[in-house]
Order: C-alpha cells, then structure tokens, then sequence
C-alpha cells in the first residue's frame, strides 16, 4: 500500500526540508475510479502531481479493428464512458455517417438530440453529486442520483438498457420512441427545475462549499487552449467555444439556447467554482433543448436510412461532438475493400483534461487536490479506453 | 481559410518539407510532410496570425501496413475557426519523427500513447515512456502494429484461453 | 466496604447509560441520515424500520478479528482506543443527571471536564503514529491541530458562563436556573449569552471531530484517518468515544446554557425522576443538531478551519468576555 520514502529536496532557498511521496492509490475514494496519483508534498502543499493511468485500458482500439462490420463496434464505444453512453455512441455513428455520406431522417436527427441533452443532464447530475461528495456533502450526493434515476427510467422504456443501449445506430436508431415516452418526459420537465434549485441551495451557493472551491486550482484560457482542453473545462476558463454552436451538427442550428462561460463571480476565473458551476447551467440550457426539440419533433421511419451492408469508401475522417466532459473525437480510416475499420483512434475529452492536472495543482494542498480532480470530471473508462 | 490557401501559405516558406498533398481525399484534404521539419512547420502554423492554429485536436498514429508508421495532426484554430490536417510517414527501422509537445502541451501526452502504441520515437519529448500499458510490459512489443503477437505468458499467466 | 459499592454502582450507571444511548443514537443517525437523503435506511433487521440493526452490527464488530499491522507499535496500538474511550468516560463523571445523582460532585466540576477531555488529543495521536500508515499519521496530526485550537473558544465561552454563576460546580449551576425557562443561563445579559452559546456549539463540534470539521476522518480524503487499520472491537471503541463526546458536550451546553434537568415549567414536571427525562432530552435534542448539520454541510479544508478558530471565534469570545465581565462588575 503506502509506502515511506523520503526524497530529500532543498526547497526553500538555505532551509533545508524534506519533500515526501505519496501515493493516492489506484484503489481510492474519491479518485473517481483507478487512477493513481503520486503526489510530490511538502507538508501539506503540493510540489507535483504525476497521473499514472492504464488501469482500466481494455485495448478499444485493437478490438475496434478485429470487429468484423463497423456496427459492431458500437457496444465498445458504449463503455469506452460509461457515465455518459449515449454521447460516445453519437460521436462514432456521426463519424461514420459522414465517411459514408448517409443523411438520416429528420425524425432520427431530432430523437438523438434529445437523447444526447438528456445524457447530458444524467452525466453532470452525477458530476456535481459526487464533487459534493469529495467535499464532504453527503446529501446533494442522493438528491441528485434520484433525479438521474428519472433519466435512465426514460432511457429504459425506449431501449431496455439503463448505462449501456448499443442505441444509436449507423443510420438510424434501434428502437423508436415508446408512446408513453411523451408523458414521462414531461413530467420530468416539469420537475427537474426544482429539484435543480433545491441542489442549488444546499450545494452551489453554500459559504462552505464556495470557500473550498473557489480560487482553487485556476486554469488560464491560453493554457487551457495550448493543453487542448474542452468542454467545461474549457467554457469555466472563459473561453465561449462549445461545438453545438461553433461547429453544429445534427439539428443544434434549430435551438434557442445559451453557452454558460466562467465569469469568475466567485473568485479567479477558471477555477472549481466556474467549472461546477458551467454544468450546474449546462442542465438548464439543456432543458431548454429538450422541450424545443420534443415540440418540433416530426414523424416518420427510423430504420429507414440503415443501410444493409456498412462499408465506407477509401478515406479517413475526423468528427468530433460535444460530449459532457468535452469535445470527444472519432480519427476513423477506412481502406475501403473491407467491412472492419482499418484504424479507430478514440480522442476522448477526459484524457486530455487530466493532462493539464499537473499544471494546475502545483502549490495548493491535498485536499484541494480532491476539490480539482472533482472539477476536472473524469471517467477513467475513457482516459484509458 | 480553405486548406488550398493554408497550403499555398506552408509552400512559400517551407516547399523543401513537403511531400504531397492531397486536396480531393475523402472526407478532408490533408498535407504530408517530411518528419524530421514537422515542428518547424507546426510552429509556423501556430504563430502565424493568418493561420492562428492554436488548438490540436488529436494526433494520432497509424500503422498502414506494409512496413510503414504514420502520424496524423488534426489541428483547429480557434480564432479563425478553420481545421487543417497534417500526415507524417515513418519506416518502421526507423520511425523517428520530431516532438511538438513544445508547441502544444496537450501533445504531450497524445505522443506517449502513440510510442506506446506503436513505438514511434518522439525525438526532443520531455519524458517518453509508456502511459496506458503496465510499467513491465516487454520493450519493442507495441500492441497496435498490424503484426503484433499477442504474448503467449504474461508474468506466469496463459493469455490465450 | 459499602463505600467501594457506592463507587462501583455510581461508575457504571453513566456507562450503562453510554452503552444504550449509543445503540439507540446510531439507529438515529442512520435514520436521520436516510431521510434528509430522501431515501428509507435502515428497514428489515427486527421488522419495524430495522430497530436491531445496531444491535447486529454490536454483535458483528465485536466478533470480528483483531488485525494489527505487522509493523505497527504494538503496544501504542492496542493503547490508544482504550485512552480515548477512556477520557470521554470518565468525564461523564462530573456530569449531574438529576438533581440527586452525580457520580462525583466535584467543586471543579467544568474544570475538570474540559482538563479530561484532552485526554483524547493524546489518544488520537497514538492511533495515528501506531498505525504505522501514512494516511492515520496526517489525519491524527490534522485532528490533533483541531482539537488544540478548538479549546481556546470552548474555554473562553465556559469562562463566560462563569463569570455569570460565579461557580465552577455544575451541581451548583443546575440548582441556580430552578424555576422555569426564563432563569436559564441562556436568557441572561441578552444577547451575548446567545453569542456565547452559539461560539460553544460551534467550538464542541470541532472537538467532536464532527462535519464541517471531520478532516480527521475525512473518508473521501484519507479513507479513514486515524482509525483506517482498526477493526473489530477496538475500531467499535473509537465509534462509541465518539457518541460519547457528542452527548457529553451536548449535555455540558444544556447544563451551562439551558437549565440542566430543570423542568421549562418551573414547579410543574419536575423532580429528581423528570430531572433524568428533562437532562437526557435536551442532551439528546443537541445531538440530533449535530446529526443534522453533518448531512447538510460540506466539510472545511484544514487551514480554513483554523482560521475561524484562532481569527473568528477567538476574537469574538474574548470581546464576549470583556463585555459580559463588565457588565456583572456594573450591576
């Protein structure tokens, strides 16, 4: 387990004192799965953080080029994030739609935004009730898991599966909506906003919570920018840049809504605070999609684009949406004369977010390194693959 | 800016690093160059005003087969909105290509995974070594070549069952 | 001969009665806890609501096997939750349940309570350093740090108290708020023995270990802290020191602030039998608070926490003083 070893380092000028190494171990409570982190202290203050990642590597991309037709693969996408499934299953099938150039009905177009803004609903009610949890707020924690529960109950009586759906299909949808979808999605709407505000009261707002997050582990917009960071990573350093509105794809060019940017109302721009707080107003611009989309949705076929067989001409290409935790990218070549992709390379946000942890850790205490990692949101099933 | 005009820029200055480019490839064009000027060519990318590409969206490596590693840039500017793809091609004796983790830091760890993965050497990166595979897994062995054997024993276990 | 059974009995009732109150205090907790959650708890083990589940979980912690770590300091080890047991214990000592019992009516009584209760710092570092893991080491200095700074508000907010009663018996104290709620402590020079109070409650939760100042056994930061290797009924010892301290400084504000087992009613409900029942409530009604404010409120990082120690209540419990002085001295 822990294991002593002193390194002695002069740190400050003629002072001669010890830095330590400690391990947050792959097998820890609040580093949101198997990540391991050596963390380089001086006391308390943190000298540098070093991430070990590989712990959950389950060789997507070798699997990705033994499937023998490119819908197989969609269930290796499912649980590349897990948290967010519907989001990966999207990023791929667009790629491959667009490799092929296949247009889908506006039907299939309009039930996968609702079912993307609703993930991401789910994704971040998970992302704020388990920061809440690092921080020692046991509460806000089952709040918001009991609205999630609401989500994936929806995600259920449409595919049958409540993490996982292998639902998003190349051209189309496995299964279209069920009619008491309407009903449930509406109530759902009407009650969301409540149990938002009454989260948003014990939660955001709190003196407690706000002195543990904000000023906390400031990320510049140049920085962010150069580590290639995305989503509300990105939007908490004040960058407006999210993918629905700058590079739109599906139907997003229909909707009225907002990009909610860290303004730094708490402390610095781009730290915790702006970070938490871009997803708590994430879930309220997206509710405003889902009821713009559910009134404008039209009817029609959803099996009706699947082509029989999927084999994309020669090329390669890269097509990237923007998915809770970021801009999640899909680089797939295809040698056109067989059915199995040639090469599928996953550029998945959480991978690239937690390489800027180092640069941002470097001076404040361990237990603000709960409080960043939090902020970072990962899911290591994605930082690995 | 379309990718003919970026072009046109990266010829004036840099023609001897070119190798081909290809405007007509399905779904963009891209750009290969020749793997030992790639940072050159990326810092002018980034610093020029007119190009601005300050984001790397991915950077990934390729095995094409027949003997040949590669490495694929897809860059985004910010400022400009506009993509650029750029291509690299290395022999597998001896596939060097230059770092651009000083030019974008995000490529820092995008270019351990590709070592790991195909075991092209980054030459001028701070700290190469593995990222994703365990801290005792054989050098020279690179899971994603096309030729790759999976291991019969790993550390005393069968692996094939 | 009969005095030794004097002592013996008056030594085990406050340990009988810290025995059952724990087990009732966790079926609270959890229950508490479950329904702020929105959730049901605990609901199957004894049928109704699962009232034996803490039963149970009595009977598995204590036949679960002793593990010491191979390098830890044996003795240390094995030492340390009985001291911190020990010292919330015997500061029970002094506590008067009703006006015809307590178990050792000293003239020091406060004093004596505050002096003991320290006892716990020496515990608590015992278990950090004897674990031998790097973990329990950072959280028993962190709560070593805590409690320390903790006591300086505590103490002044009771010396206020006692420039008020003039007495440090807490017989004495209960007996001078007789008649009613009006002639509580907590009613006089309004309002800064409402401050004062306010300044102990908040002290007592820190020197508790309880949220928003449980770093020491912060579980999503050192998994457990100080107690993260023990198991069995040593780990149960720490736990049960714990409920122990809840009460005891809840009963200490309702001794100091609320009238101890004095009847709000004056004349009516009260005598040596009500004593217990008044006493025991408004012990038990502090405790609830503290349960509550645990699953409501985030937790303070560990220099945030001194900070209002030694620059917010500090302060204000010094000023506190010199105003409630000066105040008595001009009456």
């Amino acid at each position: 387990m822990a294991t002593f070893e002193i390194t002695t380092r002069s740190v400050k000028g003629d002072l001669k004192t010890d830095t330590m190494i400690l391990n947050m171990g792959p097998q820890h409570p609040s580093t949101h799965g198997v990540l391991r982190l050596e963390l380089v202290v001086d006391g308390e203050i943190i000298v540098d953080v070093i991430p070990h990642i590989g712990y959950l590597h389950r060789c997507f991309e070798k699997h990705a080029e033994q499937m023998t037709n490119y819908q197989q693969v969609i269930p290796y996408v499912d649980r590349m994030d897990y948290v967010a499934a519907m989001g990966n299953e999207l990023a791929y099938v667009l790629a491959v739609e667009r490799l092929m150039g296949i247009e889908v009905p506006e039907r299939v177009q309009y039930i996968r935004v609702i079912m993307a803004e609703l993930q991401r609903i789910a994704s971040h009610l998970l992302a704020i009730g388990t920061y809440g949890l690092d921080l020692g707020a046991f509460t806000p924690f089952l709040w918001c898991f009991r609205e999630r529960e609401k989500i994936l109950d929806l995600f259920e009586i449409t595919c049958g599966a409540r993490l996982l759906y292998n639902y998003i299909w190349i051209g189309g949808l496995s299964h279209d909506l069920p009619s008491e979808f309407g009903k449930k999605l509406k109530e759902f709407l009407k009650t969301f906003p409540k149990a938002l505000k009454e989260i948003n009261d014990l939660l955001t707002f709190n003196k407690i919570f706000i002195d543990r997050t904000a000023n906390i582990g400031v990320l510049p917009a140049d920085v962010a920018i150069n580590y290639g960071c995305s989503g509300p990573m990105l939007r908490g350093s004040g960058v407006k840049f999210d993918l629905r509105k700058n590079e739109p794809y599906l139907v997003y060019d229909r909707f009225e809504f907002d990009i909610p940017v860290g303004e730094g109302k708490m402390g610095t721009v781009g730290d915790c605070w702006d970070r938490y707080y871009v997803r708590v107003r994430e879930m309220e611009e997206s509710l405003k999609i889902i009821e713009q989309a559910w009134e404008q949705l039209p009817p029609g076929d959803v099996h009706s684009a699947i082509p029989k067989k999927v084999r994309p001409p020669q090329g390669e290409v890269y097509f990237r949406t923007e998915n809770p935790r970021g801009e999640l990218g899909f680089y797939i070549i295809s040698d056109g004369h067989t059915s199995s992709p040639f090469r599928v390379k996953a550029r998945a946000p959480s991978f690239v977010n937690l390489s800027v942890l180092p640069e941002i850790s470097k001076g404040y205490m361990i237990a603000d390194l709960v409080a960043i990692l939090g902020s970072v949101d990962i899911v290591l099933g994605e930082v690995d693959r | 800016m379309q990718a003919n005009e970026i072009f046109e820029k990266i010829k004036s200055k840099f023609e001897d690093a070119i190798v081909e480019f290809k405007p007509d490839a399905v779904v963009e064009p891209y750009l290969e160059v020749k793997p030992d000027r790639v940072k050159e060519i990326c810092e002018f990318l980034r610093d020029e005003p007119e190009l601005a590409f300050d984001y790397l969206m991915c950077l990934s490596g390729v095995d094409y087969g027949n003997g040949t590693l590669g490495v694929v840039y897809h860059l985004y500017s910010m400022k400009h909105s506009h993509r650029f793809v750029l291509k690299v091609k290395v022999s597998v004796e001896n596939p060097v290509v230059q770092s651009v983790e000083s030019v974008w830091k995000s490529a820092n760890w995008h270019e351990r995974e590709a070592y790991d993965m195909f075991g092209i050497i980054f030459e001028g990166h701070p700290d190469l070594r593995r990222i994703l595979m365990p801290y005792d897994w054989p050098e020279g062995s690179y899971p994603l070549r096309k030729d790759f054997q999976v291991p019969e024993f790993y550390n005393g276990m069968k692996v094939p069952y | 001969m009969p005095e030794i059974l004097n002592m013996l009995i008056a030594s085990l009732i406050p340990l009988l009665f810290i025995l059952t109150y724990a087990i009732v205090i966790l079926w609270v907790e959890i229950k508490v806890a479950s329904h702020v959650q929105d959730r049901l708890g605990y609901m199957y083990t004894g049928g109704f609501h699962g009232w034996a589940q803490p039963i149970a979980d009595l009977v598995k912690l204590l036949t679960k096997e002793h593990i010491t770590p191979v390098s830890a300091d044996k003795i240390l080890f094995t030492l340390a939750p009985i001291i911190v047991f020990a010292s919330s214990y015997a500061a029970y000592a002094a506590l008067p349940f009703t006006s015809t019992f307590i178990a050792s009516n000293l003239n020091v009584g406060i004093f004596y309570i505050i002096a003991i209760t320290s006892f716990v710092v020496i515990g608590i570092l015992m278990a950090g350093w004897a674990s031998n893991n790097k973990y329990s080491l950072f959280g028993a200095m962190r709560s070593v740090a805590q409690i320390v700074s903790y006591e300086i508000p505590t103490a002044l907010s009771i010396l206020t108290v006692i420039i008020v009663t003039g007495t440090l018996n807490l017989q004495e104290i209960c007996e001078m708020q007789k008649g009613g709620i009006f002639n509580w402590i907590i009613f006089k020079y309004p309002p800064f023995m409402f401050i004062t109070f306010l300044i102990y409650f908040t002290a007592s939760l820190a020197e508790v270990n309880r949220t928003p100042f449980d770093i020491p056994e912060a579980e999503s930061e050192l998994v457990a802290g100080y107690h993260t290797e023990y198991t069995g009924m040593k780990f149960a010892m720490f736990y049960l020191a714990e409920y122990a301290n809840m009460f005891l400084v809840s009963g200490i504000s309702a001794i100091l602030f609320f009238g101890g087992w004095n009847s709000p009613f004056g004349e009516f409900l009260s005598g040596p039998v009500w004593g217990v029942f008044w006493f025991v409530s408004k012990g038990l009604f502090f405790v609830f608070l503290q349960i509550m404010l645990r699953w409501t409120l985030p937790r303070l990082r560990v220099d945030q926490l001194m900070y209002v120690s030694w620059k917010v209540l500090t302060p204000i419990s010094f000023v506190n003083i010199m105003i409630v002085g000066l105040w008595a001295i001009l009456k």
